[in-house]
């Protein structure tokens, strides 16, 4: 429930009333009362309107923000002494009001809070404009924001709002990115429906996608070969984890081994459900038709399954690889 | 392997979801501190240091160890940073190591980290280039497969992944620096969320940390207070993309621990290492680096986890700590687990302390599984 503000004086309207007996009235002294603030607050007051918040010493030497004219736990009248307390200040408690009401200080949701302003002994309650309630607690440190124009009430004093502890660093780099040689020419070719793979002649490895280079040996490799579409699911996970970049979960991304080469490629299993998928299924590339073809690998919806018996992984099937 | 080496000090900061209350320098700083706390030094007392973290994109800070300088007390001093991925913390540690080893320096230290908080690993791990789709987001997309083939190929029962989630923490619950910590965990209760990378479920994998780690190294010359003397210390890589890669148990994991053990005259890891702190960041890969590491043959780590050996109060304690899994501020987890190694044989791990330990192994990979560094770490002089 919201709070009321101890020093509101507006009321929210309330709704037009339609029973004749009920009548709509107000108590409102035409222009406010005035109030002599003693030279105690009125010192208060005057510091406010010159963006300074001060409080008074007591004998006991505490010291009371706000001020006031006597000791609550003496009775006794307090020092003369002003000290000037803050800027900053610690919340000490408060509460939240999600929906604040007309005579509020904010028109948007904020916190009640005690003060304890840095220097003071007491604390003063006023409202922090926090955002959300998560970002109020106890111990957080506050500052006061201003009225534009002072004048010497404790509404010179807009709000409190919270300190700087964490800035935003937005960070972009732009590039403009070419596949090199190597996987243009794989490219190229996916476009035509083909996945073409690369011979290490010194290894005797096949390696897709073509490369020019063996991983293993260092080697160059120049045998081009176009391999099957094809292969043998060699392990896979279940992706349970939506991310913006990946496909709809629950997705299967596999290691296949494609026939005829000796390096599993990471794709995308489907048009079987997820947990149907398995160690050493047998599937074959399920292409889009030529006329929608666009990014090179998005030419391969995914793979899905054949039908054919499962091979057996247990003689000595690689892991698969990234 | 050059002149002795050894870690003098240790420092952590308390690993949690978000560290709003400091900025990238100050982190580093508070876990500065108090390794040279430990060490009973300053910063006047070091000669060099190094950085590692894990790619800029995760903070999106370029060459943060430039702006770290002056936190690390690194003006006027030699100062680099190391970049392996995920297993960059413990190659910091190595690179350190090798600046003392190599003669170049008496006083190194070392500083690891992550602050999660600032962006998303996820993110930053799946910046995938166009002309493809995106199948593989985040790290846990990219192990499932290799975790699933190590489940068929070892015909491990299901539940021992979650046996490990439990396991370590349970044990992150008597580390005061651990970030997750949920007492009561139990089986039903891993096995009880969700898949999220199937066969990976949201209680077997490692959380997003804040946090940085530092330890400080010496020569035999220049060592303070309780030593842990580096026995072994070796780093191995492979490459992701060749036809016939072993991915489940990697040659370069391999020839990594062959390395250290020949270093170290270890001949039986599990007989003659006390504990392990092992790079664990999805459960199941705690059987599957048993094998690899060489304390239980091919296809049978399993077995070890479900007898329980790899307990705290097990005949080989892996990640005493709670490991990867109960924290991971991902640039400083393979320096934690180094740390914690040498936290162990100097005595010093707490409640966590595993009693006796006199040899131990720390332990981190990265990548697709390509990038290994390990140590081992005693407390005898070499
Ligand atoms: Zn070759």
């Amino acid at each position: 429930m919201p709070s009321d503000p101890p020093s509101a004086l507006p009321a929210d309207t309330p709704p037009a009333v339609s029973d004749p007996l009920e009548a709509r009235h107000v108590l409102e002294f035409p222009g406010g009362y005035t109030r002599s603030t003693g030279p105690v607050i009125g010192r208060f007051l005057t510091e406010l309107r010159d963006r300074r918040i001060v409080g008074v010493r007591t004998a006991g030497a505490r010291v009371l923000v706000p001020p006031l004219e006597y000791d609550p736990d003496t009775g006794e009248a307090v020092t003369g002494e002003y000290v000037e307390v803050g800027p900053a200040g610690t919340v000490q408690a408060w509460a939240w009001v999600s929906a604040p009401r007309a005579g509020h200080p904010l028109d948007r949701p904020f916190a009640w809070a005690t003060i304890r302003m840095d220097g003071a002994d007491t604390s003063l309650v006023h409202a922090v404009d926090a955002g959300a309630a998560k970002a109020m607690r106890p111990g957080l440190r506050v500052r006061p924001r201003w009225r534009e124009r002072p004048s010497g009430d404790i509404t010179d004093i807009e709000c409190f709002v919270p300190e700087v502890t964490m800035i935003s660093a937005p960070v972009r780099a732009e590039y403009r990115v070419r596949p090199g040689a190597a996987l243009t020419r794989f490219f190229t070719k996916i476009k035509d429906g083909v996945l073409l793979g690369g011979r290490c002649a010194a290894c005797d490895q096949v390696y897709v996608p073509y490369r020019t280079s063996c991983p293993s040996c260092g080697a160059l490799i120049e045998e081009e070969r176009e391999v099957a579409d094809t292969g043998t699911v060699t392990t896979f996970a279940i992706n349970n984890l939506p991310d913006p970049r990946a496909p709809e979960v629950p997705f299967v991304s596999a290691y296949i081994l494609l026939d005829g080469t000796d390096i599993p490629m990471i794709a995308l299993v489907g048009g079987v459900p997820a947990h149907e998928v398995r160690q050493g299924m047998r599937v074959r590339a399920v292409w889009v038709p030529p006329e929608e073809r666009t990014m090179p690998m998005a030419n391969i919806r995914w793979f899905a399954p054949t039908g054919e018996p499962d091979v057996d992984l247990s003689a000595d099937a690689p892991g698969g690889e990234a | 392997m050059g002149e002795r080496c050894a870690v003098i000090g240790v420092g952590q900061t308390r690993y949690t979801t978000k560290r709003t209350d400091v900025s990238i320098a100050g982190l580093v700083r508070e876990a500065a501190i108090r390794a040279l706390d430990d060490a009973g030094l300053t910063f006047a007392d070091i000669d060099a240091v190094v950085v590692g973290k894990a790619p800029d994109l995760f903070e999106g800070v370029m060459m943060p160890e430039a702006y770290l300088a002056d936190a690390l007390g690194a003006a006027g001093k030699p100062m680099m940073r190391v970049h392996t991925a995920g297993s960059v913390g413990g190659s910091t540690a190595l690179v350190g190591a090798s600046l003392i080893q190599g003669g170049v320096h008496d006083r190194v230290l070392v500083v690891a980290f992550e602050k999660q908080s600032e962006s998303n690993a996820t993110w930053a791990l799946s910046t995938h280039l166009p002309f493809g789709a995106s199948l593989v987001v985040g790290a846990g997309g990219y192990f499932a497969p290799h975790i699933r083939e190590y489940m068929r190929r070892s015909g491990a029962p299901d539940h021992i992944g979650a046996l490990v989630a439990v396991k370590d923490r349970r044990n992150a619950l008597k580390n005061p620096y651990a970030h997750l910590r949920i007492p009561g965990i139990d089986r039903a209760m891993v096995e009880s969320t969700p898949m999220l990378w199937e066969p990976i479920r949201y209680l077997e994998t490692c959380p997003s940390s804040d946090g940085a780690c530092a330890i400080v190294l010496a020569s035999e010359k220049a060592v303070t207070g309780t030593p842990a003397w580096i026995h072994g210390a070796a780093m191995r890589s492979e490459p992701l993309t060749r036809a016939g890669r072993e991915t489940v148990s990697p040659q370069a994991g391999k020839d990594c621990a062959a390395d250290v053990y020949r270093q170290a005259g270890v001949t039986d890891p599990r007989r003659d290492i006390d504990v392990a702190e092992v790079y664990v960041p999805f459960s199941w890969y705690e059987p599957m680096w048993l094998e690899n590491l060489g304390f239980a043959p091919e296809n049978e780590g399993w077995k070890l986890t479900e007898a329980g050996c790899t307990a705290l109060d097990g005949d080989i304690p892996w990640n005493a700590s709670g490991g990867v899994l109960s924290s991971n501020p991902i640039g400083a987890s393979g320096l934690i687990r180094f740390a914690e190694a040498a936290l162990q044989v100097r005595g010093m791990a707490g409640e966590h302390q595993v009693e006796g330990a006199a040899t131990a192994l720390g332990h981190a990979y990265g990548g697709g599984a390509q990038f290994f560094a390990m140590w081992i770490v005693s407390n005898r002089k070499p």
